[in-house]
């Protein structure tokens, strides 16, 4: 403390009172200074799993997709959905439903996205073609970068 | 005999007469010099029923494609007098209600033709035509019933895909009404009016004319067009099917199929109902006063321990499911994370809608399978959220510390404060 | 340890400054409360500098992030919610503090002579305050500060004349965006600090040249005074203290929300209000009639605030009777019912929104 020059001029009424007085006073400033560092350094640590980017996300590896399939990942709060059609060719689109919300899969067998809880068929482009919904599902973009598939939302 | 014959169809006064004359000296004029057509030449001049075609013809999808009147009509368009319009020119004039399939059908039967001019339309309409009700009475010559004309208009025939045809599935409903809910009309007939009423508060119509959502079934989705006629009890399940595709094969699967045929009760009908079907509710199975089950099933039997179960089931798992994403949107509202929360809402949301479907399984081990995951899910998605909405009120108790830390630090001050003050006046006096 | 401290104060004075401090005194008097709260805007002000360079460690402006960075940083990031909870409550407590400050300088005419400056000076430092809370409200980009941005520049845009330019240049375009984000961050974060810190620079500087002035009933009396240095400084100490503890204490036990993020092609909601501090503003433009004398009422609205506000600016220059030493009974006055009428107002629109 900056004071104790002028404070040490004065004649002071009990030497050792004023002592414990300024350690209590310091110890008890530096605690309080620490309550606000502590959270200032655990703030400017970037937290574990950074931003989580709510545009895009990596689906999988390139292996793990094999013509005539497809897998439901998680894109931020909703299931999506990558085909490789049989064609080869990877596409992504969202896996809600467009009827009831369920989540949609790829069928091999009819070469189609289809929805168990009503029946509702997608072409792979995301077009509905049958069945109760109403609607496309949202499509997504697919790159390959490296090894991995990365889907966007479309800008 | 021409004249006579103009006279006798028409009854034309002499006001007409001589417009005829007028229209005549104009339209020879009009075809000799522009070489136009002299159906429309001398129609366009002429008043009411015999000038209006030509105007309403023009908006039609058969005068886009290029057909002219006398292409149905007969006749020889490039005759100026009204002698075109003579039996060896090949006239057919307006044809008779009971002909009208038949007119029509000369080219939208004719598969040649129509593969040339309209490829991608069926030419089995008059063929499926004669199957329906109104066929078959047409053929047994009830000349009230319907044909072509009667749904799609006559002159300026619109593509069904027009939003202003009788025949767009907007218009469906009231095309078919003009006739079925008028009960005069009917009355020979003996067959209720109250359809198009019924159909009006239905959820199919909520569907179709307030989202305007074409998907939604109108009339002819159930009852068929060309070949409309009343679906068969043993065969209502085929007809929802069609859409409610899972809802059929559960039904059918189940022990109600049986039954249902047995007692000739019309299958999806019998819970549902037909024209004014609603919106179902959780309500509707189990044993509470709006449910179905309780029509057939008494008290005590294991129809109804069932129908309560299954009742039972879908009600817990849709009230907890919306507290449960209540409580998520709280949770988000006041910033804290729902990712892992709103995804586990999805799931169990799916999770209701096929415990829904399973109803008609009529199994309640079934649904109770179905329901018990989303039950799951949509119970860690509310602990989750009850989790991150008590770690708001963790904070509240971590603010003791600061605090007690103020507070003591205000005292040592004051105690400082004090202290120097003391010795200040001190040293003044 | 005693080396260390000379060395360096023989490099930076220290002592002298010390010196100087404690010759300084405050008046104290039974109004002596009111001279804390310049204090304790200065202490909101750095601790909003302090939160909100925490906050940029996270923030991106844009439609599509600002919402989701905020989200994150309240959710993932420890302590995020308190940084954003102490900014948001900060700016408030501080536009209260400078509220408060102006208000009793006002009645202790305290603004003259020779402290005409030092009054306008303060006045342009509770505008930048005002302009930074409508800015940084945007920030976070919810409903709720997107329809109140959009009011709140509808209302700018209906000042005669340059009203739609302005309106353009705080939008950058026709409609609140993605674009007002952008400018509304740069002028939050970069444009009114650079200006706030030369006005406060010069603000702080004139109070040292003239010293704190006693309220104006006291003029002539001998007045008991506290050295600045320690007296003055411990309490204010112990009052930053204490307000650091309210400012935490309200940020736990009411963390601003995040509420929903802004989708501009839905209907505002119910319930749409700027901050409080603009409320007394709004309401009024709410309850003038939509023609005054044949002009549009809520021109003439507009046209009224900014001449009360030129005139409060030039306070010190109108009261003369400051001037000579004499208490205005006009001006206090003035006063009481400029006050009433921003407490009656602002409880209206808190009581009856609608």
């Amino acid at each position: 403390m900056a004071s104790e020059d002028l404070v040490g001029e004065l004649p002071a009424p009990s030497s050792t009172r004023r002592i414990i007085l300024n350690a209590l006073l310091s110890s008890s400033a530096l605690a309080f200074l620490a309550t606000v560092v502590y959270p200032v350094i655990r703030y400017i640590i970037p937290p574990p799993g950074a931003e989580s980017d709510t545009n895009s996300v990596v689906a999988g590896k390139v292996k793990d997709f094999p013509a005539n399939t497809g897998k439901v990942f998680r894109f931020g709060s909703k299931p999506a959905l990558l085909v490789n059609g049989p064609d080869g060719r990877l596409r992504a689109v969202s896996a809600v439903c467009t009827h009831l919300q369920c989540t949609v899969q790829y069928r091999p067998d009819l070469e189609q996205i289809w929805c168990a809880c009503h029946n509702g068929r997608f072409d792979l482009n995301g077009r509905n073609v049958a069945g109760p919904p109403p609607r496309p599902l949202e499509v997504f973009d697919v790159t390959v970068r490296g090894d991995d598939v990365i889907v966007s939302r479309k800008a | 005999m021409i004249r006579r014959s103009y006279r006798k169809s028409l009854g034309v006064g002499l006001r007409e007469i001589l417009a005829v004359s007028v229209a005549v000296a104009v339209c020879t004029w009009g075809s000799a010099v522009l070489g136009e057509d002299s159906c429309v030449t001398c129609h366009a001049a002429l008043p009411d029923a015999l000038g209006a075609p030509v105007e309403a013809e023009k908006a039609g999808v058969h005068a886009a494609a290029g057909i002219t009147c006398a292409d149905c009509h007969g006749g020889d368009p490039t005759d100026e007098g009204p002698t075109a319009m003579e039996p060896e020119k090949g006239f057919v004039g307006k044809p008779s209600h009971a002909g009208t399939p038949k007119f029509c059908g000369r080219c939208h039967s004719n598969r040649a033709y129509m593969r040339q001019r309209k490829p991608e339309l069926s030419t089995d309409q008059e063929d499926t035509y004669y199957t329906s009700v109104h066929g078959k009475r047409l053929r047994q010559g009830d000349e009230r019933v319907a044909v072509c004309t009667s749904c799609h208009g006559i002159h300026g025939i619109l593509p069904v895909s027009n939003a202003k045809s009788p025949v767009y599935p907007l218009n469906v409903a009231r095309t078919c009404a003009r006739c079925h809910a008028d009960p005069a009309y009917m009355a020979p007939y003996k067959i209720p009016t109250n359809q198009f009423a019924q159909y009006q508060q239905s959820v199919h119509a909520e569907i179709l004319f307030g989202r305007r959502d074409l998907s939604a079934p109108t009339c002819n989705d159930c009852h068929g067009n060309h070949g409309a006629y009343p679906p068969g009890a043993t065969s209502v399940a085929a007809v929802c099917g069609q859409c409610h595709a899972v809802n059929m094969d559960l039904f059918v699967a189940s022990p109600h199929k049986k039954a249902f045929d047995q007692l000739g009760l019309p299958e999806c009908v019998t819970c549902h109902g037909n024209h004014s079907i609603q919106r179902t509710s959780d309500e509707m199975a189990g044993t509470s006063g709006v449910a179905v089950c309780i029509t057939c099933h008494t008290e005590g039997s294991t129809g109804y321990k069932g129908a309560a179960e299954i009742g039972k089931t879908l009600s817990e798992l849709a009230s907890l499911l919306s507290e449960a994403k209540q409580q998520v949107s709280l949770a988000e509202r006041a910033g804290m994370e729902t990712l892992d929360a709103r995804y586990l809402l999805q799931e169990a949301n799916e999770a209701l809608v096929q415990s829904r479907n399973l109803v008609h399984s009529s199994d309640p081990e079934q649904v109770k399978k179905a329901a018990a995951e989303g039950q799951k899910k949509a119970a860690t998605a509310l602990e989750d959220a009850t989790t991150a909405i008590e770690e708001v009120s963790k904070r509240k108790r971590m603010l003791a510390i600061p605090l007690s830390l103020i507070g003591l630090l205000i005292l040592l001050l004051y105690l400082k404060l004090r202290q120097i003050e003391g010795a200040q006046r001190g040293l003044a006096s | 340890m005693r080396r260390v401290i000379n060395w360096f104060d023989d490099r930076l004075h220290i002592s002298a400054l010390i010196d100087f401090l404690s010759h300084k005194s405050v008046p104290t008097h039974h109004h002596s409360i009111w001279y804390y709260f310049g204090g304790v805007s200065l202490l909101l002000f750095v601790v909003q500098i302090f939160t909100g360079l925490l906050l940029l460690f996270y923030y991106r402006p844009g439609p599509d992030s600002a919402f989701e960075s905020i989200q994150f940083l309240m959710a993932r990031v420890p302590f995020g919610w308190l940084v954003r909870s102490v900014h948001s409550w900060g700016a408030n407590l501080m536009v209260l503090a400078v509220f408060i400050h102006m208000f009793s300088v006002f009645f202790m005419k305290a603004y003259r002579p020779p402290n005409e400056l030092t009054w306008m000076s303060g006045f342009v430092l509770l505008g930048l305050s005002m302009a930074f809370g409508f800015s940084g409200y945007l920030l976070p980009w919810n409903e709720l500060a997107f329809f109140a941005t959009k009011v709140g520049t509808d209302i700018v845009g209906a000042v005669p004349v340059i009203g739609h330019w302005i309106l353009m240049l705080l939008r950058g375009g026709e409609d609140v965006s993605g674009t007002t984000i952008g400018r509304f961050f740069g002028i939050h974060v970069a444009l009114l600090p650079l200006f706030t810190g030369a006005v406060l620079f010069f603000h702080l500087a004139l109070i040292q040249r003239h010293g704190i002035t006693p309220p104006i009933s006291k003029v002539g009396q001998p007045s008991p005074s506290l050295p600045f240095y320690p007296n003055f400084m411990i309490r204010e100490t112990m009052v930053w203290l204490a307000v650091i503890g309210v400012l935490i204490t309200l940020s736990t036990f009411l963390p601003w929300e995040l509420g929903l993020k802004a989708d501009p092609f839905k209907p505002a909601p119910a319930g749409i209000h700027p901050e409080w501090y603009f409320t007394f503003m709004s309401q009024t433009l709410k309850y003038l009639p939509p023609s005054i004398l044949g002009f549009e009422g809520e021109q003439v609205g507009i046209i009224g605030f900014g001449v009360a506000g030129f005139l409060l600016f030039l306070t010190p220059l109108l009261d003369w009777q400051a001037k000579r030493g004499n208490d205005s009974r006009f001006f206090t006055a003035a006063g009481v019912f400029a006050l009433a009428y921003v407490a009656v107002l602002t409880s209206l629109a808190y009581l009856k929104p609608y």
